[in-house]
């Protein structure tokens, strides 16, 4: 009985984490499936670097990541930039070095530039800082199982603009039906065929915005696959741990329990 | 240091006589690995070395991170992103401190239960069982200010409202709090001396880890039985128990492996589930979050906490009684900080004779259903302060009050408990039979 009530409670104790987090219900979030979901989900590193693309021809113009460094670009289970190519990016935002007291290009060790308007929040954790859909019911086994929904959230939020505005006291408003409250000062950032991809990839809305997730995952998540891969790692070792364990514990205690070991 | 009679260390060679008689560490060691174990402790006697690696797991971890951690209200954000990017192996050193807490009070929640069950915090075991209780209030005092220190948006406004309690203590409130805090409300000092003491109280932790250890090998363990082993001599001691190495540290290590095996799963592949999205944002004293939700372990107190609103019928009472001095907010603070202090008084509170719940048949139950309690008010801390919530809330408060105020005392005094085995060898060999000779 003592068991049986244990694992409910622990079934119930990873729900209510979940449920801590039911907000703002009206909000909807629709599911998305990405590459990297799951524990052997992979980044894709050709949607990185489209989603690098519309980042820089886009989101920029506002919106900085001062946490993510340049040079992370070059980052195996990232985009994955050759290094040159990483250095030229690097070389198109200047910054501004005390030493000289003057502007210099940004080299691969200095970060992102941050955000130019003051009212655009930061990008770099983005995909952490906001959760998807928490259901069913604000138990979180949504979240438990497709994970966090940081990139869906941002996937609905950048297709779930009806088109409706309003003006208030001076600063326009647009309906969205992923914001929570229903109305953003964002102008809509896409509209589709934003921009054109080298690699001939669709430009469409749906997919750019889940393409500029999918980076904006990466950013939050970098060491995304180096964790998945250290997890992998423990639970194999541990798991073989225990299965040696298991056996010396019941050898040890075979003739205290008046067994015989067979092992 | 066992007043159960077992075989001492006895220096053999001359060096080790050198060293016995100016320290006698190694006797101490071995006294304490071959403590005399009763033989029929079951699983739920594992959560203990469980937890003795959460600290030494936490501590460091920790030790790590306070090398890369900038305790700045500028800065210790950024430094935190600069752990998880750019500190060789940061991210995982920083997952794992980050579930290890929820794995520490996971732990100590079992562990709890067991001893609510299998009446550990009986006589002779009081100390022991306070003394469990005083860590238990200090790791929810490191698990809290440890939280703070990511400095996002959870860490600033749970720390806002967490010492804001200490503000409804009538007429000195105000005062206690701008001590704690350092200011008039959460700032940079406040940061600077929650890392401080993060980083003080995992020690006083571990040195009353010492102190449970040494107060429960001077009583003994209790067992499943709640039936003391008998000490007429040590070979009779042999037929009860076993030595603490190797049978019970094989058998604690083997669990111990399967239980990081589901936490090196969590931190792998899930490490954010039990944190909030809100504490990657940096905090910002101008923007309250939508809502403000406590870690997990601390969710049931939090119910208990938002339960006593001023409707409820003993609010309004200790509001009238004490001419207004007490009110919902305060009664809430006193009623959060009285449901751990009635646990602590269980060894008082509880008037069977009978140690272990086994024998138990009422209380069983009740048992069972406090735990439940515990489950529902975690889950209802988590909800929004509102109906139907706060009513749940509310009875879940009750029923923890009530089973350790009313329903452990009557309870001894009524219930025909059943008999339990004459000794913990009977026990043992009722489930495995005589052992081979």
């Amino acid at each position: 009985m003592l068991k049986k009530l244990s694992i409910a409670a622990i079934a119930a104790l990873s729900l209510t984490a979940g449920g801590a987090m039911a907000a703002g219900g009206e909000s909807h979030i629709h599911d998305v499936d990405f590459s990297f979901e799951g524990p052997f989900g992979k980044f894709d590193q050709n949607q990185l670097q489209r989603g690098l693309q519309i980042y820089t021809e886009v989101c920029s113009a506002c919106h900085g990541m001062r946490y993510v460094p340049l040079r992370t670009l070059g980052d195996e289970g990232g985009p994955h930039l050759p290094k040159d190519q990483v250095r030229a990016y690097a070389a198109e935002f200047d910054i501004y070095d005390a030493e000289k007291d003057e502007d210099r290009p940004r080299t691969p060790a200095d970060p992102f530039p941050m955000s130019g308007d003051p009212n655009a929040p930061d990008l770099s954790l983005m995909a952490k800082a906001r959760a998807g859909f928490h259901g069913p019911q604000g138990t979180g086994l949504s979240q438990l199982i497709n994970g966090m929904g940081g990139p869906e959230y941002i996937v609905s939020l950048l297709t779930g603009y009806t088109g409706e505005e309003k003006e208030e006291a001076g600063t326009t408003f647009y309906e969205n039906t992923a914001f929570p409250g229903g109305w953003i000062s964002m102008a809509p950032p896409l509209a589709g065929e934003d921009v054109d991809f080298a690699d001939g990839h669709s430009n469409e809305l749906h997919h750019e915005a889940e393409d500029i997730a999918a980076f904006l995952m990466w950013t939050a998540e970098p060491k995304m696959m180096a964790r998945q891969k250290a997890g992998f790692v423990g639970v194999l070792m541990l798991t073989l741990l225990s299965v040696l364990l298991y056996l010396t514990n019941k050898k040890l205690w075979a003739p205290i329990k008046g067994k015989k070991f067979q092992g | 240091m066992s007043g159960i009679p077992h075989d001492h260390y006895e220096p053999k060679t001359g060096a080790e006589k050198w060293l016995d008689e100016r320290l006698p560490i190694v006797g101490l060691l071995y006294g304490t690995l071959m403590i005399p174990t009763p033989k029929n402790l079951n699983w739920w006697w594992i959560w203990g070395i469980v937890l003795a690696f959460c600290l030494v797991l936490q501590i460091v971890t920790g030790i790590v991170l306070v090398m890369h951690y900038t305790p700045h209200v500028d800065l210790a954000f950024a430094s935190i992103e600069h752990i998880m990017r750019n500190v060789n192996g940061g991210h995982m050193i920083r997952y794992i401190h980050m579930n290890g807490a929820s794995l520490f009070f996971f732990a100590v929640y079992i562990h709890i239960f067991r001893g609510l069950f299998y009446g550990s915090y009986k006589a002779p075991r009081e100390i022991t069982w306070i003394v469990g209780m005083l860590i238990f209030l200090m790791m929810m005092g490191t698990g809290f200010m440890g939280y703070v220190l990511p400095w996002g948006q959870m860490s600033f406004w749970g720390a806002t409202v967490i010492t804001g309690l200490f503000g409804a203590i009538p007429f000195i409130g105000e005062a206690i709090q701008t001590w704690l805090l350092g200011g008039p409300a959460v700032d940079n000092a406040t940061l600077n001396r929650f890392f401080s003491l993060h980083y003080l109280l995992p020690f006083v932790i571990a040195a009353l880890v010492v102190v449970h250890i040494w107060a429960f090998h001077t009583t003994g363990n209790n067992n499943p039985t709640g039936v003391e082993v008998r000490r007429d001599s040590k070979e009779v001691v042999k037929k009860d128990t076993l030595p603490f190495w190797p049978y019970f540290v094989i058998k604690d290590l083997f669990a111990l492996a399967v239980i990081l095996v589901g936490f090196f799963a969590v931190v792998g592949f899930m490490p954010n589930y039990l944190g909030h999205p809100d504490n990657y944002i940096e905090a910002n004293a101008l923007a309250t979050p939508a809502h403000i939700v406590p870690e997990w372990y601390f969710l049931p107190f939090y119910a208990i906490l938002r339960a006593f609103t001023a409707d409820v019928w003993v609010v309004m009472f200790a509001s009238w009684i004490t001419g207004g001095i007490v009110d919902a907010k305060f009664f809430g603070v006193l009623a959060m900080f009285g449901a751990i202090a009635v646990m602590a008084l269980v060894p008082w509170l509880d008037t069977s004779r009978v140690r272990s719940g086994r024998f138990r048949p009422q209380f069983k139950w009740w048992f069972y259903l406090l735990v439940i309690d515990f489950v529902v008010l975690m889950w209802a801390g988590a909800m929004p302060a509102e109906p139907p919530y706060s009513i749940i809330s509310l009875i879940g408060a009750a029923y923890w009050f009530g089973y350790f105020l009313v329903i452990l005392p009557i309870l001894g005094v009524i219930e025909k408990p059943t008999t339990p085995p004459a000794s913990i060898e009977e026990d043992f060999e009722a489930h495995y039979g005589k052992p081979a000779e």
